[in-house]
């Protein structure tokens, strides 16, 4: 037997020839590998141990570089575990601690080695096992080991009793009532001035205090001694994280720590100490502001100095501050500034955040004057990163901090014309947004969409065309304030659209169809004041018109634009005459003749809407240039009077559409909703269905038009909220009798014109929306350094209302923390404690119901006692939560207390595994610290 | 848990030591270390030593071919973590004498136990060099 397996180790492979050979990598890594593993597979199930070891290190090698399974070695480590030598038990112990986890089958046979090497005399054996215990505890191990890891907590070997600490912390998780048992001797270990065992101990402490810092208030005082007294910088920094976690917890304790943090700030030379008490000042102790000072005043000497990663930690500090201390950042705008060019993106985000954080009302203008001349210099992602934080902020709350809304539509003109510009579907959105919104700056928009539109080389971006789109769209909305609509027309049918996707093109076409209405409608006013007298066929259209005019005048004047809209008014007509009118026609026909033929059904139908259009009313203009005033022809005035009710059709303005608008419509007598519905999914299957935010508006005109008219009406509307709605529109033709008439239009249509004092009327649902409006309009948000009024910014109800924060529940409240409280909150707090978290363990789920209902209320008023600080409150406390179990009726307390005596016995063991009652414990516990700590801070 | 993880990678993106204070599958931690060595390898001198992954940053330091990676909780001190990637260096360079890979990939196992002596539970308990070479010393003696 001895013979093979002699040559077997004389022959087997060492982890260092394994290594070697995948350097030289003959024949592969790979297959070097599975080679080796096959070897390691045979040699693993080999008697001699150190045959086995071998095997073994040398799977861990492959498996931790190479990321090889190595699961099935699991019981073969246990095997050399056993092992007498400590040659083979290190191996073993490595391999373990590598592979092994909570759901390894074979861990509970490890459980007796551990024992056996946790009670050795060899201190490294002991060392071993701990360290792997660490690692690979699970509920079980830490259940069977506390009482031996209880004992190594004051071994009189420090590198044993440093390592018995540290894993305490694992023990501690895994099984939290271990607690009861090793969390004395912790605290005792706090007192050591062994600097081993202390920063073992703080460590331990800091994870802890991490997860639940509110246990550990008692044990402030030991924490302030070693602030004050120790030397060693990584302690210092685990103490500072500690206070920093309970200092926001307990104003008393804040206030006794900040100046011996403060000492240590000026004092340190250390880095990273100094960063740690920066940092702990301006998160934990923001209200101190002196310290606070001195914290800010540290930073300049990070954001100035080279090492990049100081200018790193020097911004991510100043962020934190800015939340509070907003004065912080400014003082150091030049170092920030600077930091956006840096090499590191890194620090250029973090410099662009604090930028961010700086901008309000007053600067907006010029930092983002400042960033959008950097995102030209800076690369395209940085690029991005900058115009996507402009924008964020800028539309932040519905645009809270823009006063002048003109300087940002053109500010988002300029920035979508930025080389690398990506956020051309944010701007759009916006574009369109502040459109709707704000009245006073369509004449601005309009101008800047007709700068977008009218340059053939932006057509050829791909990343601008969601922008274009929205200038289509908003140059054919309010193509009233276009100074030269020709020239729009123009821009819009120029040969280059083609290379938009049919889905702008198709925006663009519509938006065509409104600048053509609005010149013929124009010129036809025009024609109507000059020879109204003489033809009287055409009053009735020179009647609506005037009115629409007059309408439209009282609108400019009342958004104190005036003097700039009757400019444009004033020179529209003079652009257009009977030749420009058939030359408009004549080019319309000649861009849109093609795309007739189209593949895209919205451009196919949108450019046939337009042509019928312009077949319809070509022929009125033909015989003006003919025959001038002589016409009084049916024909004519029936053009006159479709180019009216299209005018009219498209000068009805569009509002913001609340979310929520389409619930608001109440359900119309008689209809049953669910009739038929078999037969509309028949025909609707050729038809997608339209998305949810999509209807279609209805129109009082429309009544009175005819048939044929009444697709292009709605298409009109619908324009504005989604493609799919003209396909709903075009079904609501085909199979009218499934929709509601459209009489009804009044009912459906409330979302109201952007700021129509109209509104005020059919409001029923949406009255917070109202408020809002009027608070806005009386109460213009303006500073009077400002030379103009900040705008009416339309506001809806559900983009103004925040989300309402979901509810926190004191999740940490893990069992642990729970185990420790008791430990620490002396044993007459103990018995209520432990009664009541059984009580609701047992009781039915409607009694825990209302034992948290009881509860509940106590929370806050105990803690309100917490803080007032009074000596004497510990007392009240204690009776108010007396008084608390007689709340409850007579009936179930007593049964209740018969419980809680019954459980109490047990307690020790179940309790604090049930986190239903761990809620129900927490108040008391609270209450319960408040008397610690006094004797300390006062 | 402070540290999560320390990872020394070479230039070529091999890693050469991986300690997770976390248990991870294989192919977690192959996805891992693909990801991190992507992340930071392609970083230059010029830029700070702290990356964003994930829920939790990475500290790293390059010693000559070897890069030296720490992930760390998000409100773990960064500068504190160099420290700790300095003094590890330190505690090799005394142990092997001018450390180098290879050191490190003959012997792992070595640079493990260095390892553990100075972290137990992913928190730092031990930054003596003396206290963590000693007990190496001692077991090269017996064996």
């Amino acid at each position: 037997m001895s013979g093979p397996s002699l040559m077997d180790s004389l022959f087997q492979r060492s982890l260092e020839d394994l290594i070697k050979g995948l350097r030289q990598q003959l024949i592969g890594e790979q297959a070097f590998i599975s080679k080796a593993l096959e070897e390691i597979r045979k040699e693993i199930k080999s008697t001699d141990l150190s045959i086995k070891s071998t095997a073994l290190l040398k799977l861990s090698y492959l498996s931790s570089l190479h990321f090889h399974d190595m699961s099935f070695a699991t019981f073969h480590a246990l095997e050399v575990l056993s092992s007498p030598r400590f040659s083979h038990k290190k191996i073993a112990y490595h391999a373990i601690s590598l592979s092994f986890h909570d759901s390894t089958p074979v861990l509970l046979l490890i459980t007796n080695h551990l024992r056996k090497d946790l009670t050795s005399t060899n201190e490294f054996e002991v060392s071993l096992s701990l360290r792997c215990l660490s690692k690979i505890a699970n509920v079980d191990l830490a259940r069977d080991l506390t009482p031996e890891i209880f004992t190594l907590m004051s071994s009189n070997k420090l590198y044993v009793r440093k390592k018995a600490v540290a894993v305490v912390l694992r023990v501690f998780e895994k099984y939290p009532d271990s607690v009861r048992v090793c969390f004395k001797r912790l605290v005792e270990n706090l007192d050591n001035s062994d600097p081993q065992i202390l920063s073992a101990v703080i460590g331990v402490f800091c994870e802890l205090a991490c997860k639940d810092p509110r246990s550990y208030l008692p044990l402030a005082p030991e924490f302030y001694k070693i602030l004050v007294d120790s030397k060693n910088n990584w302690v210092l920094i685990k103490v500072l994280k500690i206070f920093a976690k309970l200092a926001p917890l307990e104003p008393r304790l804040a206030k006794r720590v900040v100046e011996p943090i403060c000492d240590h700030m000026r004092r340190t030379g250390a880095k990273s100490l100094l960063f740690e008490c920066v940092r702990t000042v301006v998160t934990s102790l923001s209200e101190y502001d002196s310290a606070v000072r001195l914290a800010v005043g540290k930073v300049p000497e990070f954001l100035v100095d080279e090492d990049p990663n100081l200018k790193y930690l020097g911004l991510q500090v100043l962020s934190i501050v800015a939340q509070k201390h907003l004065w912080a950042v400014s003082q150091n705008k030049e170092a920030v500034i600077k930091s956006l060019s840096d090499a590191d993106p890194n620090i250029k985000i973090e410099s662009l955040r604090l930028v961010m954080a700086m901008v309000s009302e007053c600067n907006v203008t010029e930092i983002s004057r400042v960033l959008v001349n950097h995102a030209l210099k800076s690369d395209p992602e940085f690029c991005n990163e900058i115009l996507g934080s402009i924008l964020s902020t800028c539309s932040r709350n519905v645009y809270e901090i823009i006063v002048d809304f003109d300087w940002y539509v053109s500010l988002l003109g300029e920035m979508s014309r930025i080389p690398h510009c990506h956020k051309g579907e944010e701007i759009e959105n916006q574009l369109i947004d502040i459109g709707i919104r704000v009245k006073d700056v369509r004449l601005e928009l309009v101008r800047v969409s007709r700068d977008l539109l009218i340059d053939p080389a932006l057509l050829g971006n791909f990343f601008l065309h969601r922008v274009l789109c929205a200038a289509s769209w908003a140059s054919g909305e309010y193509v009233k304030f276009s100074r030269n609509p020709l020239e729009l027309m123009e821009a819009l049918l120029q040969p280059r659209t083609r290379l938009l996707p049919p889905s702008i093109r198709a925006i663009y076409i519509q938006s065509a169809f409104k600048v053509l209405v609005f010149c013929l409608h124009t010129y036809l006013m025009q024609r109507g004041s000059t020879f109204s007298s003489t033809s009287p066929d055409n009053l009735p259209s020179v009647v609506s018109a005037s009115v629409s005019d007059e309408s439209f005048d009282n609108l400019s004047v009342e958004n104190g634009v005036d003097a700039t809209v009757t400019h444009g008014q004033i020179c529209t007509p003079a652009f257009i005459t009977n030749e420009s009118i058939v030359n408009l026609l004549n080019m319309v026909e000649l861009a849109l003749g093609p795309l007739v033929g189209s593949h895209d059904v919205e451009v196919q139908e949108r450019a046939r809407n337009v042509l019928g259009f312009v077949d319809l009313t070509k022929l009125k203009f033909l015989n003006y240039s003919v025959q001038e005033e002589n016409d009084s022809e049916g024909k004519g005035v029936e053009a006159s009077n479709i180019i009216e009710l299209m005018h009219d059709a498209f000068s009805k303005e569009l509002g913001p559409i609340s979310l929520s608008a389409q619930g608001n419509v109440s359900l119309p007598d008689g209809l049953i909703v669910k009739e038929n519905l078999g037969d509309l999914e028949m025909i609707c299957c050729d038809i997608e269905l339209p998305s949810s935010n999509s209807f279609s508006f209805g129109s009082p005109c429309e009544e009175k038009d005819g048939v044929s008219f009444s697709n292009l009406q709605i298409k009109e509307d619908s324009e504005q909220s989604n493609e799919s709605t003209s396909l709903l529109a075009e079904h609501r033709k085909r199979h009218g009798l499934y929709y509601l008439p459209l009489g009804k239009s009044e009912i459906s249509n409330d979302y109201p014109p952007a700021n129509d004092p109209i509104l005020q009327g059919n409001i029923n649902g949406n009255a917070v929306d109202l408020v809002k409006i009027t608070e806005e309009s009386l109460v213009p948000k303006r500073k009077p350094s400002h030379a103009k009024p900040r705008p009416v910014v339309v506001k809806l109800d559900e983009v103004d209302e925040k989300p309402v924060a979901l509810k926190k529940f004191e999740s940490k409240d893990d069992s642990l923390s729970g185990a420790v409280r008791d430990i620490l909150f002396g044993s007459e707090d103990m018995v209520p404690t432990s009664s009541q978290s059984n009580l609701s363990d047992k009781s039915s789920s409607k009694r825990k119901g209302k034992e948290k209902q009881h509860t509940a209320p106590h929370v806050e008023s105990k803690e309100n006692l917490v803080d007032d600080g009074n000596p004497s409150s510990r007392r009240r406390k204690y009776r108010s939560h007396g008084k608390e179990r007689r709340h409850r009726s007579p009936r179930k307390k007593t049964a209740e207390e018969r419980e809680g005596q019954k459980e109490k016995e047990k307690s020790s063991h179940r309790h604090g595994r049930h986190k239903s009652g761990q809620r129900a414990e927490e108040p008391l516990n609270v209450s319960a610290q408040a008397p610690v700590i006094p004797d300390f801070l006062l | 848990m402070g540290i999560r993880f320390i990872l020394m990678v070479n230039k070529q993106g091999q890693t050469r030591l991986a300690q997770y204070y976390e248990w991870l599958t294989l192919e977690e931690r192959r996805a891992l270390e693909g990801e991190i060595v992507r992340k930071c390898l392609a970083r230059n001198e010029q830029q700070c030593s702290f990356v964003e992954h994930r829920n939790y940053k990475i500290v790293y330091r390059r010693y000559a071919s070897l890069f030296f990676l720490v992930g760390v909780d998000n409100d773990e001190n960064e500068l504190a973590i160099l420290e700790f990637i300095h003094l590890l260096v330190e505690t090799m360079d005394r142990h092997f004498g001018n450390v180098c890979e290879l050191d490190i990939m003959f012997h792992l196992e070595k640079a493990h136990f260095m390892l553990e002596e100075m972290v137990m539970n992913g928190s730092i308990v031990e930054t003596s060099k003396a206290n963590i070479l000693t007990p190496i010393q001692l077991m090269d003696k017996s064996s």
